[in-house]
């Protein structure tokens, strides 16, 4: 059980580099699709023996963070016309480079924790904050408002990987909640990545600079 | 318990019958018709309000900060719904059925956020707030505006996943004691001295963080300027007033299980920093502030500082700040508004072409000075009361160097906003404007009425007000 779990994980950790690496927006989105449904896949492996809610849930997540979300966006990058994301503020190498220190110091740092249990002898919380702080690198390097919103996707993977020792404390309809919400905050979002391109001919958000003091 | 959940079901019923609605007409007044069905509903949860406290199991529940908020939000935003039919009537050009919708399920989700007793499901309508607000901001369709919009979008869910994960470590930190698995509000505070030590401060601070972006502290506060300055201004008062509040009911909800914790000086140290470091962060940028409307944005940064401070500040600062909630939302209010009133005359929202303001539309523009006064705590608007209330708590503590910071900083931002606030209204306007305005009736009545509030609560303390305010801050600090 917990091997395939650490296996999971790890395939999970593999995406983080693949889309550190890519400068395809595509790419990066389709990296952001397979973590969600093996974080789906994860959650059944967990829980989904547990009833027919649990397992509505994890099919529901397989559905909307590997199918619906990625559709949302693979959508808004094919009416902007855009391939690759060019000249990020960190190049792709050092991109990667950083990945790797964020996901060695993760490991480092989760032995450190007062874990419970079972939690220390998977690779959970250190697969968490590695996945973490991979969308923060990609929230705050890349250029492109769309690869942002992957960022934050991937930010939000991580926090869910974290959930995952958590789900006896969180009711079904909350955990129905907080998928929704994901899901129509990417929705959203991609409405308004949308409106820049139309707006600036473009969506590097770097060139939201006409508000400041 | 279901009456509670009506809080939010009624503004989100009113949502779908707007959305369906094809008349572009009527939906400005489905808002208001929404906010009126509100009123007595509030009313008889209030006074029955017994009967509503969280028990224990239960998600929903009115905990006396439920109390305090759930009739101050109504109440603003049935003077916020009261502007939307006039200022939609100027907006023709612009569809509405999207904005209207959204203001009601802002509404809905902030009255669905207070009645919540669950951190995942807090969580869940706060993040739901944040999204509704969006097409809000972006009702302009403008450059500017999606900047805002997107900027808001952006670090407002980022904030908020940093809360989902501080959500998480306060569940991890009841997991890791031993205790029984869950998230509830009354769990956590019941069982509060057995949690994990380490979890419990980690998660503090990441929910701080969250709320505090939501709050719009300093540094989380950079999408505040950008998103008040191109929202319409009831879309600001409500901003300003209601998301920001709510935000901060969450804070002290996670503050109070810090104090069940025997954990308080950890996190009363921490909203400390964050509340003189938001007071001079607005006091600074208020300075030379030329864009009156960023000015009440950076406004909200220092009054939000000032809440957070109270808070830290503890007994009867904690009473102040929850005082001074109501108060900075309703002057909030009168500023939003009447400032939009005169963005809507002169076109401009910068000092450099908005002058005279006194001389064009005297009626908002004595309104905006008004409310400047009320928000900087001249007496006798009520943030005089509240703050004073802060300070005589830091006093009574003993803590000089603080009082004598705040005070400083009042002062500092008072100067700031008053050199801006005064060109705006005095003076003679630019050429071409110098006609005088016929100001529309329906568009000063909400705004008087929010003035009226500010004023009647700084002259008088009604004694049901008075008590659940002191009922608010003896459950926040754990006292019986």
């Amino acid at each position: 059980m917990s091997e395939l779990l650490n296996l999971l994980l790890v395939i999970v950790l593999l995406f983080n580099f693949l889309m550190l690496g890519t400068s395809r927006v595509r790419a990066v989105i389709d990296a952001a699709a397979a973590q969600g449904t093996l974080l789906g896949v994860a959650y059944l492996t967990m829980h989904g023996a547990s009833g027919v809610r649990a397992l509505a849930l994890g099919v529901a997540m397989i559905a909307i963070k590997g199918v619906l979300i990625p559709r949302i966006l693979r959508s808004a990058l094919r009416s902007q016309g855009i391939r690759r994301e060019v000249e990020p503020f960190v190049s792709f190498t050092t991109s990667l480079l950083l990945g790797a220190l964020a996901t060695g110091l993760s490991v480092i740092f989760a032995r450190t924790l007062p874990l419970a249990g079972e939690d220390a002898n998977v690779l959970l919380i250190p697969a968490s904050l590695a996945t973490q702080l991979t969308g923060f690198i990609v929230l705050t390097t890349r250029r492109k408002a769309l690869t942002q919103v992957v960022g934050y996707l991937t930010l939000e993977n991580g926090i869910f990987i974290f959930g995952l020792t958590l789900v006896e404390a969180m009711p079904f309809l909350v955990e129905a909640g907080v998928l929704l919400d994901v899901l129509v905050a990417v929705f959203v979002m991609g409405i308004v990545v949308d409106h820049i391109s139309r707006e600036f001919s473009s969506i590097d958000s770097d060139e939201l600079t006409e508000l400041r003091e | 318990m279901s009456l509670l959940l009506l809080l939010s079901l009624i503004p989100l019923t009113f949502a779908l019958v707007t959305f369906a609605t094809r008349t572009e007409r009527l939906r400005p007044w489905l808002v208001l018709a929404a906010a009126g069905c509100q009123i007595p509903v509030v009313g008889f949860v209030l006074v029955s309000r017994e009967r509503f406290a969280p028990l224990a199991g239960s998600w929903i529940g009115l905990d006396p900060l439920g109390v305090l908020l759930v009739g101050y939000l109504s109440v603003l935003f049935l003077c916020c719904a009261l502007y939307v039919p006039p200022y939609l009537r100027l907006r023709r050009e612009r569809p509405n059925r999207i904005f209207c919708t959204m203001l009601l399920v802002f509404f809905g989700m902030m009255n669905f956020f207070l009645v919540s007793q669950h951190v995942g499901l807090m969580w869940v309508a706060i993040e739901a707030m944040t999204l509704s607000t969006g097409p809000l901001l972006y009702f302009n369709r403008n450059r500017r505006s999606i900047e805002a919009t997107w900027k808001y979008l952006l670090i407002g869910s980022v904030g908020i996943a940093l809360a989902l994960l501080g959500s998480f470590f306060l569940g991890y930190s009841a997991l890791y004691a031993g205790l029984e698995s869950s998230l509830m509000l009354g769990d956590l505070k019941l069982h509060a001295a057995s949690l994990s030590k380490p979890w419990l401060h980690a998660a503090f601070v990441l929910l701080l963080i969250g709320y505090g972006t939501k709050m719009g502290l300093a540094p989380m506060h950079t999408w505040k300027p950008d998103a008040y300055g191109e929202a319409p201004g009831l879309v600001g008062a409500l901003l300003a007033g209601g998301a920001t509040s709510c935000a901060f009911v969450g804070v002290l909800r996670f503050y109070s299980i810090c104090v069940a914790a025997g954990d308080a000086a950890f996190a009363r140290e921490l909203m400390l920093g964050f509340g003189l470091f938001s007071m001079a962060v607005a006091g600074v940028f208020m300075v030379r502030q030329r864009d009156y409307k960023r000015m009440l944005a950076y406004s909200s940064v220092e009054h939000m500082g000032i809440l957070v401070l109270g808070t830290a500040i503890g007994g009867a600062g904690l009473f102040g700040a929850l005082f001074h909630v109501l108060n900075n939302g309703f002057a909030k209010g009168v500023l939003f508004l009447s400032a939009a009133n005169i963005h809507r005359q002169f076109d401009s929202k910068s000092t450099d072409e908005v002058r005279g303001a006194l001389r064009v539309m005297p009626a908002s523009a004595t309104l905006f000075l008004l409310g400047f006064l009320a928000a900087t705590g001249a007496p006798p608007f009520a943030p005089f009361l509240s703050e004073f209330t802060i300070l005589r708590a830091a006093v009574a503590e003993q803590r000089f160097g603080l009082a004598a910071a705040f005070l400083a900083l009042l002062l500092l931002v008072f100067i700031g906003m008053g050199a801006t606030v005064l060109t705006v209204v005095q003076g003679d306007p630019p050429p071409g404007r110098e006609r005088p305005a016929t100001e529309r009736v329906q568009k000063l009545v909400p705004i008087v009425a929010l003035l009226a509030l500010v004023l009647l609560l700084g002259l008088w303390m009604p004694q049901p007000l008075e008590s659940a305010l002191w009922s608010a801050t003896a459950v926040v600090e754990g006292r019986p």
